[in-house]
C-alpha cells in the first residue's frame, strides 16, 4: 500500500515537472504570485496572460543554431 | 570518498575507451567506444573542472539571493528548480548546428572531429555557457551586449550588436540553404515540411483561442498532425498526378522559403512562430533520446577511417586544411558564441540559487556537445564512398552518378551507381547524388539506426521522418533568427528615425522584416545556384562568425574577471579566447587571401572573371558568373568585417586589464548588490 502511495506520488511529482517545462502551470503559478503580492488587484484572464508571455517570449533571442 | 572513488572509476573507464580509439586506428571500431569516451569526459570535466571553477574562479554564492528570487514578478523572473531551468536551457541551446557541423567535418574522419567536439565543449563551450550565466544572474539577466556596454563602454556594445546581427544573417541563408537542399526534388518531403506549416497555425489556434496556454495539450496535436503528415507524404509520393505538385527546383524552393520568412517574421508570434517552436522542441527531445537509445542498442561500426587524406585541404565538401577548418566547421557542439545570447537572456532569470549555474550552464552545453558526437556518428557509419557521394557538390565530383563514383572511387572509397540507387530507392528518393548540406546523410545514418533498431522495413519513413525533423528544426530556428534580426535592425534604425525603433509601428515592422529576409535571402539565392553548393563557400563564414561571437563573450567575461581582481584564473576564459582567436584568424586569412581557388574567396573570384572573360565557361555557368564572383568578393569582405570586430573587442578587453594593472580608472562594476537569500528557508519550510 506505502509503495502504491509512493509511485503515485512520484507519478504526480513527474507530471508536475512536465507540465511545469513546458510551460503548462505558468497561468497558475502567475494566480498565486499576483494573490500574494498585489491581493487587491484583479489579475489578468487565462487568455490575456498567454498573450502577453508569447509576445513578450518572443521580443527576444529564444533560440540558438 | 565516495565521490574520489567515482571520478577515478570515471577516469580509468575513459581512458580506457580513449585508448580503444587511439589503438584501433587501422581497423574499423564501434561507435560504443566514442560514446563511452565522450560520457567519461563529459561527467569528469562536470565533477571536477567546472566544480572547481564555479568554486574558484566565479566565486558562485548559494547564499546570495539571485535575480528571480530579488525581482519575483511570477513571469520571466521566477525562482525555478534547477531541473527545470536545465531542461530550459537545453532547449534553447539545442539547434541544428550540432547536427550539420559534424557532418560536415566528417570529411576529414572522425577522429579530428570527436577530439575538438570533447576538448573544444569541457575546455571552451562549456566553460563560456556557464560563465556567461553567472555573470548575467549577478547582473539582473542582462544581455550581452548590455554587459560589454556597462562593463568596457559604448563601443564594445555597439560592436557585439552588429556581430549579432551578421550572424543571425549568415546563420538563416545557411539553415534556409540547408533546408532547400533537403526538399529539392523530394515531393514526400516538401509535402510533410509544407503540412507541417497549417498543423503549426491550427496549434497556434489551439492554444491562443480554444485552450489558452496548454502547451501539452497543443503539442500532442501537434505531433499527431505531423505524424499524419509524414504519411500523407508516402502516399502522395506514390500518387503520379499529385507528386508533380510538390516537385521543386532549388531557386523555387528558396523563394519560398524567403517568403515564408518574410510572412513569419510579421505574423503574430501566437500563430506560426510559438507553436512551431513548441513542435520543434518536442520532436528535437525526442529524437535525440531515441538516437541514443538505438545508437547503444546497435552500437554500430564506424567505417569512415579515423583521419582521411583530406586533413591536407583538399576536401570535397568544403577546401580547407583540417587546421584550422574542423575548428570554424564544428562551432556549435564544442563552443557556440550563440549559447552566450540565452545565458544572458531568458535563463538568469531563473535560476533560483547561483549553484545551479553548474548544471544549468556546464551540463546543458555537455549534452549539446553529446548530440554533435551522436550526429558525427550517424554520418561515419555510412560507408565514406555512399558518404562522399551524398555530401559532395556536382562542382566537384561531376554531374552524372557514373562522373561522381569514378571520381570518388579514384579518392579510395569504392562506390557504386547500383549500390546508391538501391539506397534511394531504400530511402524513398530519386536520387542521393550531390545532396549537400549534411541534412540528408545524417538522415540516411539516422534511418539505418532507427531501421536497425526499430524496423529495417520502414526505411523510407524513417528517412523522411529524419528529413522532416531537420527541417523543422531548421525553419523554427531561421523563424526565430529572422524575427531578432528583425529587432535589431529596428533597433539601428530607431538611431536614425525614432519612430523605425517602435517595435509595434506597422510601416517600420515591413520596412525591418523586408531589409532582415532581403539579407538572408540574398545570401540563400546565391547558395542554391552555386554549382558547388553553396554550403562549402556559407557554412565555414557561419564558423567564423559564430567563433567571432564566442570570442566576444569569452572577452567580456576575461575582462570582468580581471576588473573584479580575479586575474590570477584568468587563463580558463583566456586560453580558449586565444584559441579561437587564433583558428579564426587564420580561417579568415586563407579565406581572404590563400590563392588556392577552393579556398581563397578572392582567387575564386577573380579566377572566375578570368574564365568569363577568356569565353572559357558554358553558357549557363556564364550567366551566373557575374553573381557568383560578385557574391565571392563580399564573403571575403564579410570575413575580413568579422576578424576586424573580433580583434576590435579583444583589444578593448586588453585596454581594461591594462587600466586596471596601472591602477587608472575603470567603469565601475555592474554587479548586482549582494543580497542574503531567503529563498532555501521559505522552500525547506514548504517541503515541510
Amino acid at each position: 500500500m506505502r509503495a502504491l502511495a509512493h509511485i503515485a506520488h512520484g507519478l504526480h511529482r513527474a507530471w508536475g515537472a512536465l507540465r511545469q517545462l513546458a510551460g503548462d502551470d505558468a497561468y497558475e503559478r502567475y494566480l498565486v504570485h499576483h494573490a500574494q503580492q498585489h491581493p487587491l488587484a484583479t489579475p489578468l484572464s487565462a487568455r490575456e496572460f498567454y498573450a502577453r508571455e508569447q509576445q513578450r517570449r518572443w521580443s527576444g533571442v529564444s533560440r540558438c543554431c | 570518498m565516495r565521490n574520489k572513488l567515482i571520478g577515478v572509476l570515471l577516469a580509468v573507464v575513459g581512458a580506457f575507451a580513449l585508448g580503444g580509439i587511439a589503438l584501433q586506428r587501422h581497423e574499423p571500431i564501434n561507435a560504443l567506444w566514442i560514446v563511452t569516451a565522450a560520457v567519461c569526459i563529459y561527467l569528469l570535466g562536470y565533477r571536477v573542472y567546472a566544480a572547481w571553477i564555479a568554486s574558484r574562479v566565479l566565486e558562485v554564492d548559494p547564499t546570495r539571493a539571485t535575480p528571480a528570487e530579488r525581482l519575483n514578478n511570477g513571469r520571466d523572473f521566477v525562482p525555478t528548480h534547477r531541473a527545470i531551468v536545465f531542461g530550459h536551457h537545453f532547449a534553447a541551446i539545442a539547434g541544428p548546428g550540432p547536427l550539420v557541423g559534424p557532418t560536415l567535418a566528417a570529411q576529414f574522419g572522425y577522429l579530428p572531429g570527436t577530439l575538438w567536439i570533447l576538448v573544444g565543449a569541457v575546455f571552451g563551450g562549456c566553460v563560456q555557457d556557464m560563465t556567461i550565466l553567472l555573470l548575467s544572474t549577478r547582473r539582473d539577466g542582462r544581455s550581452l551586449g548590455q554587459m560589454a556596454r556597462d562593463e568596457f563602454g559604448p563601443v564594445g556594445g555597439f560592436a557585439a550588436l552588429i556581430g549579432t546581427l551578421l550572424i543571425m544573417v549568415i546563420l538563416s541563408a545557411v539553415l534556409g540553404l540547408v533546408v532547400v537542399n533537403v526538399m529539392k526534388h523530394s515531393p514526400w518531403a516538401t509535402a510533410t515540411v509544407m503540412a507541417t506549416i497549417p498543423a503549426a497555425i491550427i496549434v497556434g489556434l489551439y492554444l491562443r483561442v480554444w485552450r489558452p496556454g496548454r502547451v501539452l495539450e497543443g503539442t500532442v496535436l501537434g505531433v499527431l498532425l505531423i505524424m499524419l503528415a509524414l504519411l500523407g507524404g508516402g502516399w502522395l509520393d506514390h500518387q503520379v498526378q499529385l507528386r508533380g505538385l510538390f516537385d521543386y527546383s532549388g531557386v523555387t524552393l528558396a523563394a519560398l522559403i524567403i517568403g515564408y520568412g518574410f510572412c513569419a517574421a510579421i505574423l503574430p508570434v501566437w500563430l506560426l512562430l510559438a507553436p512551431r517552436d513548441y513542435l520543434s522542441t518536442f520532436l528535437k527531445l525526442g529524437v535525440v533520446i531515441l538516437l541514443a537509445i538505438a545508437i547503444v542498442i546497435t552500437h554500430p561500426q564506424i567505417k569512415m577511417p579515423a583521419v582521411t587524406q583530406f586533413v591536407d585541404g583538399t576536401g570535397p565538401l568544403f577546401g580547407g586544411k583540417v587546421f584550422p577548418f574542423v575548428f570554424i566547421t564544428i562551432a556549435c557542439g564544442a563552443i557556440s558564441g550563440f549559447h552566450s545570447l540565452i545565458a544572458s537572456g531568458t535563463s538568469p532569470k531563473l535560476i533560483s540559487n547561483e549553484r545551479d549555474v553548474r548544471l544549468v550552464g556546464y551540463g546543458s552545453m555537455a549534452l549539446e556537445s553529446f548530440v554533435a558526437i551522436m550526429a558525427l556518428i550517424a554520418a561515419t557509419l555510412l560507408d565514406p564512398g555512399v558518404f562522399f557521394a551524398i555530401n559532395a557538390g556536382a562542382g566537384v565530383v561531376g554531374a552524372t552518378p557514373e562522373a561522381a563514383v569514378h571520381t570518388i572511387a579514384s579518392w579510395g572509397f569504392p562506390v557504386t551507381v547500383a549500390q546508391m540507387q538501391q539506397l534511394a530507392t531504400a530511402m524513398g528518393e530519386q536520387t542521393l547524388f550531390a545532396r549537400t548540406g549534411g541534412a540528408p546523410s545524417l538522415a540516411v545514418g539516422m534511418a539505418s539506426i532507427f531501421g536497425s533498431t526499430f524496423g529495417q522495413g520502414l526505411l523510407a519513413l524513417w528517412y523522411h521522418f529524419a528529413i522532416m525533423f531537420e527541417a523543422v528544426f531548421l525553419l523554427a530556428t531561421l523563424d526565430a533568427g529572422t524575427r531578432v534580426g528583425r529587432f535589431m535592425v529596428q533597433d539601428l534604425l530607431g538611431r536614425i528615425y525614432e519612430p523605425l525603433g517602435r517595435t509595434s509601428w506597422y510601416p517600420s515592422v515591413l520596412l525591418s522584416s523586408a531589409l532582415i529576409v532581403a539579407a538572408w535571402g540574398y545570401f540563400l539565392y546565391i547558395g542554391v545556384i552555386d554549382p558547388n553548393g553553396g554550403v562549402n563557400i556559407l557554412w565555414p563564414l557561419f564558423g567564423i562568425s559564430n567563433q567571432m561571437l564566442a570570442a566576444i563573450a569569452l572577452s567580456i567575461a576575461t575582462g570582468i574577471l580581471v576588473k573584479s581582481g580575479r586575474g590570477r584564473y584568468v587563463l580558463v576564459t583566456l586560453v580558449p579566447l586565444a584559441w579561437l582567436a587564433l583558428v579564426t584568424t587564420t580561417a579568415a586569412w586563407q579565406k581572404i587571401t590563400s590563392p588556392d581557388v577552393r579556398i581563397g574567396l578572392f582567387a575564386a573570384a577573380d579566377d572566375l572573371a578570368a574564365k568569363l572573360a577568356a569565353g572559357a565557361l558554358p553558357p549557363e555557368r556564364a550567366a551566373l558568373a557575374p553573381q557568383l564572383i560578385f557574391n565571392q568578393r563580399l564573403d571575403g569582405y564579410l570575413a575580413l568585417l568579422f576578424t576586424a570586430i573580433l580583434w576590435f573587442v579583444i583589444l578593448d578587453m586588453a585596454r581594461i586589464c591594462l587600466r586596471r594593472w596601472r591602477g587608472l580608472p575603470l567603469p565601475p562594476s555592474s554587479e548586482a548588490a549582494h543580497r542574503p537569500t531567503r529563498l532555501e528557508a521559505v522552500l525547506a519550510g514548504e517541503a515541510r
